[in-house]
């Protein structure tokens, strides 16, 4: 095991899968030269050389379908948007085209790409910048939405985004994780897309969490805790294709269930869950299902109410009592 | 070009004409649905064009693409039955007119939002010059795409990158019902190219010769020395945009007088002046090429529809 920082985790993964095949590249802006926006691609220039290491001017909707045409034709692209945000001027080749290519091409063409970037809210970077858009991407057959919370996950999920992606695969990461560290396991490992992970154990409430969200509702569970409320964390990781069986498994169990994300509230991923589990476990649950969310407002800038607009461990401390009625 | 090569240039003319007014005439019969964008007379375009490519070459389309995909050598029945939404059209049903595919042709679409296909385009000439090939990818779209931010963006990147990629842009003079003079600030389209420091030039769409001659020249430019182009060529749509389209934009007049330069009529007088072609073997061609569009009518009306069991086949891989 290593102590690695989430950046570092993910650069691994990209120099590994490079140097593994000859088809994967890296694209987006600032990935080469200046060494990535956030310092995830540090030294990969050096070492694959321009050809596999490509800086792009700013035009997201040409480079991002730059690479649903590589894909279309045996390469395995890499694309990194900066931001996310910065993915909805390139929306229309990864909705139109990208998840499109296989089901209107009747299965003869697909599209093997991985478009990764951080997602969500970072620091004071007002409401252009720190939008949480995987129930935005999760919404279309075709694509598959990844966002991990750790070093690890993030390793071995974006090694097996590149080696074993059929179709594009949307690789959320969070600026704020970038420089996180946890234990990553020495050598090869692969962590399979669409498989969640229990993060912690409990019997009372299941807090439901991926990517950022992951260390506040530990956060939080600690604090129930203190009151005597055992929280299970359960960590999606992808949220396309949605681990049902692991979702429902664990809501079986605790029979209460609240889901935190860091999106906005207007059919989010929690409107999904609480349906499929109010339609699958409607005997199993004790309470109606609760969400924390992003509040339902463009983030502002100012510090003093920018917090107060997303999840914190004291509203999900909130949420997990009142349906637990305490 | 040998005689042989300009005959067969007509002959492809002719199936694209011949199946269009079979489209056209299955469409009022309510076999074909949704939209139906009709390619007579541009045929001298995708034929002149997609006849300097080689097999191993590639082709995107927009969705006014029924010519270019018979113009590579699909097998129209396949055509066809897309069209008709069957289980046994190119897409298996799934596609329609306006997403033809075929792999084997290397043939990727078939997209239906306007210049969609131009970065698309570029990423395959990407992955030419990634993997050290010397092919080359002809991007086909109407000049309703040109004001669009990805055909510059794509443009600047191709030129950048030195990628093989021949920009063509189909003008029609129509986006949809809206003239070329109200949708683009230059007066010719080919300047364009001017701005990402690439050739342009534009070419007359009505004649056949006229086109292969330009997309060669552009073609063996991609394959030798890795640059783009974008060319320009001039042509007319005979049709509506759609099936849909009451075409109060144009006057008849003005429709006439382009007929009168009809790229299919004056190519075939062209070769009966050369001696290319004779009354007598035009006519024979014209049968056999109706005798085929009427066996992909027949076949394509007599395949199955998809079952629904296909429905949630191919979303994933």
């Amino acid at each position: 095991m290593a102590l690695l920082q989430y950046r570092e985790a993910l650069r691994q993964a990209l120099e590994e899968e490079m140097a593994r095949d000859p088809r994967v590249f890296l694209m987006g802006e600032e990935v080469g030269a200046y060494n990535g926006a956030y310092k995830v691609s540090q030294g990969l220039l050096d070492k694959f050389g321009p050809e596999r290491v490509i800086d792009t001017p700013i035009c997201e909707a040409a480079f991002i379908g730059v690479g649903v045409g590589a894909a279309m034709v045996g390469l395995r692209p890499i694309i990194e948007v900066m931001t996310w945000n910065f993915s909805i001027v390139g929306a229309d080749q990864i909705i139109n085209h990208a998840a499109k290519i296989r089901y209107m091409s009747g299965g003869q063409f697909s599209c093997p790409m991985v478009l990764r970037g951080p997602t969500g809210a970072a620091n004071e970077l007002a409401c252009q910048h720190s939008q949480s858009l995987e129930p935005m991407y999760a919404n279309f057959p075709g694509l598959k939405v990844v966002y991990p919370g750790t070093p690890k996950d993030a390793k071995g999920l974006l090694k097996t985004a590149i080696r074993t992606a059929t179709d594009p695969v949307c690789f959320m990461e969070n600026e704020t994780l970038y420089g996180v560290k946890g234990e990553v396991p020495d050598g090869e490992f692969l962590i399979p897309i669409g498989e969640a992970d229990v993060k912690r154990e409990g019997g009372d409430v299941t807090l439901v969490c991926w990517g950022k969200m992951v260390n506040l509702c530990l956060e939080a569970a600690e604090a129930l805790a203190r009151e005597e409320i055992e929280a299970e964390v359960l960590d999606l990781r992808t949220i396309r294709p949605l681990d049902e069986k692991a979702l429902f498994d664990s809501v079986r169990k605790t029979n209460r269930c609240v889901v935190v994300e860091e999106c906005f509230p207007f059919g989010g991923i929690g409107s999904e869950i609480a349906f499929r589990l109010q339609r699958n476990l409607f005997d199993y649950l004790d309470a109606p299902v609760h969400r924390v969310t992003h509040e339902d407002v463009p983030l502002p800038y100012s510090k003093s109410i920018e917090q107060a607009a997303l999840p914190s461990v004291a509203k999900v401390v909130i949420a997990a009592k009142q349906v637990c009625y305490r | 070009m040998e005689s042989a090569t300009k005959v067969e240039l007509y002959r492809k003319m002719l199936l694209i004409r011949r199946f269009e007014e079979a489209a056209g005439q299955a469409y009022t019969q309510e076999k074909i649905w949704g939209f139906c964008h009709l390619y007579t007379g541009e045929e001298a375009v995708a034929v002149g064009a997609i006849s300097c490519l080689r097999p191993d070459d590639y082709v995107i389309a927009s969705y006014r693409e029924h010519g270019h995909i018979l113009a590579r050598g699909v097998d129209p029945t396949a055509v066809m039955a897309e069209l008709f939404g069957k289980s046994t059209g190119v897409a298996k049903g799934k596609g329609g007119s306006m997403h033809l595919f075929d792999a084997k042709a290397r043939f990727l679409g078939g997209t239906g939002i306007v210049g969609g296909q131009i970065p698309i385009g570029t990423g395959v000439g990407f992955a030419i010059k990634y993997s050290g090939g010397d092919q080359v990818c002809l991007c086909f779209f109407g000049e309703g795409a040109v004001p669009q931010g990805v055909f510059h963006e794509s443009l600047n990147c191709a030129s950048l990158w030195s990628l093989p990629v021949v920009y063509i842009c189909e003008n029609n003079h129509y986006a949809m019902g809206t003239g070329v003079d109200k949708t683009s600030a230059t007066f010719r389209l080919d300047q364009k190219a001017l701005a990402h420091n690439i050739e342009g030039y534009q070419v007359d769409g009505m004649d056949v010769v006229a086109v292969h001659t330009a997309v060669a020249r552009a073609v063996e430019r991609a394959r030798k020395d890795k640059r783009p182009s974008l060319l320009e060529i001039l042509t007319y749509r005979f049709r509506g945009h759609s099936m849909a389209d009451a075409q109060a934009y144009r006057t008849k007049q003005e429709v006439e007088e382009y007929k009168l330069r009809d790229p299919v009529l004056s190519y075939k007088d062209r070769l009966m002046k050369e001696g290319a072609l004779t009354e007598q073997a035009a006519q024979k061609m014209d049968e056999e090429v109706r005798a085929v569009v009427k066996r992909a009518v027949t076949e394509a009306d007599a395949a199955p529809y998809p079952t629904e069991a296909s429905l949630y086949e191919d979303v994933h891989g």
